[in-house]
């Protein structure tokens, strides 16, 4: 009998990693690169009104806007960033010139030198004050039901607000690009998760063709969201400064401009106007999100579709009405991250069921529980949920694994415990997939096979979970399934690595790959076998009124926290967090279970101890000494759990699993600080100097 | 200025400015890029290499400090039998994912077991505090630690 996919083994990139010996691109040796440093803006909106250039030495270049030889903006959902500033800076940390040269520190030092003079303009740095002059970039609305009506019948109307703060990926390394011109081809090496993405963004701003263009990823040492849609950026910096001076280039952030210049994720800003019947049911909701996308638009347009989407989490609502909109404020522009939107809606809609449950006097379980989707309801878009729904199984597991009835009946005082729901739409939001059509090429060479796709290794086991789909289908070693270098020169666009799409959308087209293959293997000696993704024909999608299926299915999750607060300084422990998941089927248990832990403690971390905040656009936390991100002292005792539901259209079984861990703790620990101390948490992150407000207010 | 010390068990001689930091003499002048740069500033711990048998991070130490001094880096320790231990315990643990913490992890398990061969939870919390890592959660690399503890009884 066939081993069980799900039984774990080695990662195959561990050895090289564990002894440095797997270069990332700061480790690659170029030939006599020149260094590149980028001058960026110290005012958060302002017009340059001049720059002054030192003399430069022979053999060293200052480049700007002029010297681009396509399109001056970054291809992405909306292309508004300059690649270098035109007139105007909308941040602190714009990008306005590059200075390249052979000695790294000379070049950090013309740097330095290069004077510019700007004449400052009106800023707007917060989310209020950017609603308030009516800086919106994206406005979207949805409608199930009848709200009008709901509202007019409801017993009881109730008001609410929620928001969450800033945070940095911290991605151990740093962002960085390299290029060179090999005859009349650029060759772009990086960290980044989407190949083609730079791709590109390369043949608008080198106005040069995708066949003349190489993107080549190098072993990307984290990534979470932040190298989506940052890379193309930098990789246009790079290829510029590679055509300007003929010579190869490397540019590597240092970690302070990496924490100034790069994506964070969208600060929130949650408004609810509910309606509950007699017998204390939610009827009808109005539900206003607002994210901060900073200075450019870029990528917030999907992210927030996503946190429209979510907005509802796991609950089934006939009346709604969500109104999202992105706002503009002069402060880094805001992107992708783990989560992509959602955390931020999910976290409002389990703090408002939570906190209207403890106002009614009601067990938070209890009402969450009555509020359920079930298979068969309709999503807040209003699509048909096909799959069974096993959420009440998991709540059980999860209740029964972490003792929380008995717990929540015993609690100490200055000690809680708090529970989560939460979902995770699985691959990319609305026609997404229809859109992109990831493609995958397999190919048979005698008794090794290649599998050729874009979808990266960044940290998560991609490489291992695609060889293992393939080579378990064949019922081959793993060692004779290889994985093509992600070289758009090579592989085929299976799409982005984004979205927990990896597995289910891209392993699937493996999987089908790797059965035809099967048919053929002992017939045919070479063979290659290509396969595009078609979307399952039952599921529908509207983008006009958003409505239909927003996502081919959904990935669950129950978090229980347990917390202990220092009763003098209200510093918050997070003792321990129990988790149970639904992700259809684990493709291996052990890299699942590495996905769930770091996603838990990486949201956890969102949760607490990472707080970052501008003042007046400028970022107070500016190095890894003042952004803390949670250390092994911090972190709690994790049990991690798993129940089996498998999806039909999924490779084994297999759903959606890297972004789905980040969701629940941050409800669960709120909720967690709220039985600790008797007050309703509306805000992240939850510090103790706001625990210590709030408590003295009450007193 | 001429700073002789040991690497990776080798003599040798420096010339260089005593302020250069120790991490761009290893990755620039010997190659040595298991040692990584996270974030330059002595909190991620990715640079970590063992002086004197202890875990510093190598973007802290300048030139100057190296004076006689014994310097192992991932690449001098891989060979040994107790770089074979921790690297099992690693990837049996499923310790490993991004990788570019995991050299920097390497190094501060072995000053931690160096120090308490049979560590308490709090001793490995503690060990493991100057290192980074943002993909794991840490749990596996706790275990990898009783791991090599376990299979590696007797070498520390």
């Amino acid at each position: 009998m066939k081993m069980s996919i799900s039984k774990s083994i080695n990662r195959t990139d561990a050895k090289g990693k564990i002894w440095g010996e797997t270069p990332y691109l700061g480790d690659i040796a170029f030939d006599n690169p020149l260094y590149v440093k980028t001058v960026r803006s110290n005012q958060s909106h302002a017009r340059i009104s001049a720059i002054h250039i030192p003399t430069l030495p022979e053999g060293y270049w200052v480049i700007d806007k002029s010297h681009i030889p396509g399109k001056n903006y970054m291809k992405t959902v909306v292309s508004d960033h300059p690649i270098l500033a035109e007139d105007e800076v909308l941040y602190i940390g714009q990008p306005i010139l590059l200075v390249a040269g052979p000695d790294r520190e000379k070049v950090y030092g013309l740097s330095k030198e290069i004077r510019i003079d700007y004449e400052p303009l009106p800023a707007v740095y917060t989310l209020e004050e950017s609603e308030k002059q009516g800086m919106v970039f994206t406005d979207y609305t949805l409608s199930k039901g009848n709200p009008v009506e709901a509202f007019s019948q409801a017993e009881k109307i109730l008001q609410d607000e929620y928001s969450t703060g800033l945070q940095e990926h911290v991605y151990l390394e740093p962002q960085g690009m390299a290029a060179e011109f090999k005859e009349d081809t650029v060759f772009v090496y990086g960290s980044m998760q989407c190949p083609f993405y730079v791709e590109e963004a390369l043949t608008e701003a080198l106005n040069m063709p995708a066949d003349k263009i190489r993107v080549i990823q190098t072993t990307t040492g984290g990534a979470f969201g932040g190298k989506e849609e940052f890379p193309s950026l930098i990789a246009c910096h790079v290829a510029i400064a590679t055509c300007v001076t003929g010579h190869p280039v490397i540019l590597i952030y240092d970690r302070d401009e990496d924490i100034l210049s790069t994506t964070k994720r969208h600060p929130s800003l949650v408004r609810y106007k509910v309606g509950l019947d007699k017998n204390n049911t939610l009827t009808v909701l109005d539900i206003d999100i607002l994210y901060n996308a900073g200075a450019y638009a870029g990528i917030s347009p999907v992210v927030l579709q996503r946190g429209i989407f979510s907005s509802t989490n796991v609950y089934n609502f006939q009346h709604i009405r969500v109104r999202g909109r992105n706002f503009r404020t002069h402060t880094v522009p805001s992107g992708a991250f783990r989560g992509f939107g959602a955390p931020q809606s999910i976290f409002a809609m389990e703090m408002l069921m939570h906190n209207i449950a403890i106002s009614l006097g009601l067990e938070p379980i209890d009402f969450k529980m009555k509020h359920c989707l079930k298979q068969g309801d309709t999503s807040c878009t209003g699509g048909k949920i096909h799959d069974k729904i096993i959420l009440p199984e998991l709540l059980e597991r999860a209740l029964t694994l972490s003792e929380y009835r008995k717990k929540i009946q015993t609690h100490k005082p200055f000690t809680g415990i708090g529970l989560s729901l939460f979902l995770h739409g699985c691959g990319f939001t609305g026609n997404g997939e229809q859109t992109i059509r990831g493609k995958i090429i397999l190919q048979k060479k005698g008794k090794d096979v290649l599998i050729k796709v874009s979808s990266v290794e960044m940290g998560q086991g991609a490489d291992t979970i695609l060889r293992k789909i393939v080579a378990h289908t064949l019922e081959l070693p793993i060692h004779h399934v290889q994985c093509e270098v992600r070289d758009t020169g090579l592989i085929p666009d299976s799409g982005p690595t984004v979205a927990s799409r990896t597995v289910m959308i891209v392993g699937g087209l493996l999987q089908k790959a790797a059965e035809e293959m099967k048919s053929r293997w002992d017939t045919e000696e070479n063979l290659e076998i290509s396969k595009v993704y078609h979307h399952p024909d039952f599921l529908v999608w509207d983008n006009d009124t958003f409505t239909g299926n927003a996502y081919p299915t959904y990935s669950w999750g129950v978090n229980v926290a347990e917390v202990a607060i220092d009763p003098i300084s209200y510093a918050i422990q997070v003792k321990k967090i129990t988790a149970v998941y639904d992700v259809g089927r684990a493709i291996d248990e052990r890299t699942l279970r590495g996905q769930m832990e770091g996603g838990i403690v990486q949201g956890m971390g969102w949760a607490t101890i990472e707080v970052m905040h501008a003042d007046e656009g400028t970022l107070v936390q500016r190095t890894l000494t003042d952004y803390k991100i949670p250390t092994s002292t911090d972190i709690p005792d994790i049990v991690c759990d798993f129940i089996e539901n498998p999806y039909e259209f999924g490779p084994f079984g297999a759903k959606c699993a890297g972004e789905l861990p980040f969701t629940g703790p941050a409800p669960a620990i709120a909720a967690a600080v709220s039985n600790a101390l008797g007050i309703p948490i509306k805000e992240l992150p939850i510090t103790p100097e706001k625990l210590l407000e709030m408590k003295n207010d009450e007193d | 200025m001429k700073i002789e010390c040991t690497l990776n068990g080798q003599r040798k001689t420096l010339d260089v400015s005593s302020t250069r930091r120790l991490l761009d003499i290893l990755r620039e002048d010997f190659h040595l890029t298991a040692v990584k740069e996270g974030c330059g500033e002595g909190e991620c711990g990715a640079c970590m290499v063992l002086m004197d048998g202890k875990a510093v991070n190598a973007c802290l130490i300048p030139a100057g400090n190296l004076m006689g001094k014994e310097i192992v880096t991932p690449e001098g320790f891989k060979e040994s039998p107790r770089g074979k231990i921790i690297e099992e315990a690693l990837i049996e643990a499923g310790a490993v994912q991004c990788g570019f913490c995991t050299p920097g992890f390497v190094m501060a398990i072995e000053s931690l077991l160096n120090e308490h061969p049979h560590p308490t939870e709090e001793n490995i919390r503690e060990g493991l505090s100057g290192n980074l890592c943002r993909c794991t959660g840490y749990q596996m690399i706790f275990k990898s630690v009783r791991l090599a503890e376990e299979k590696g009884a007797g070498l520390w």
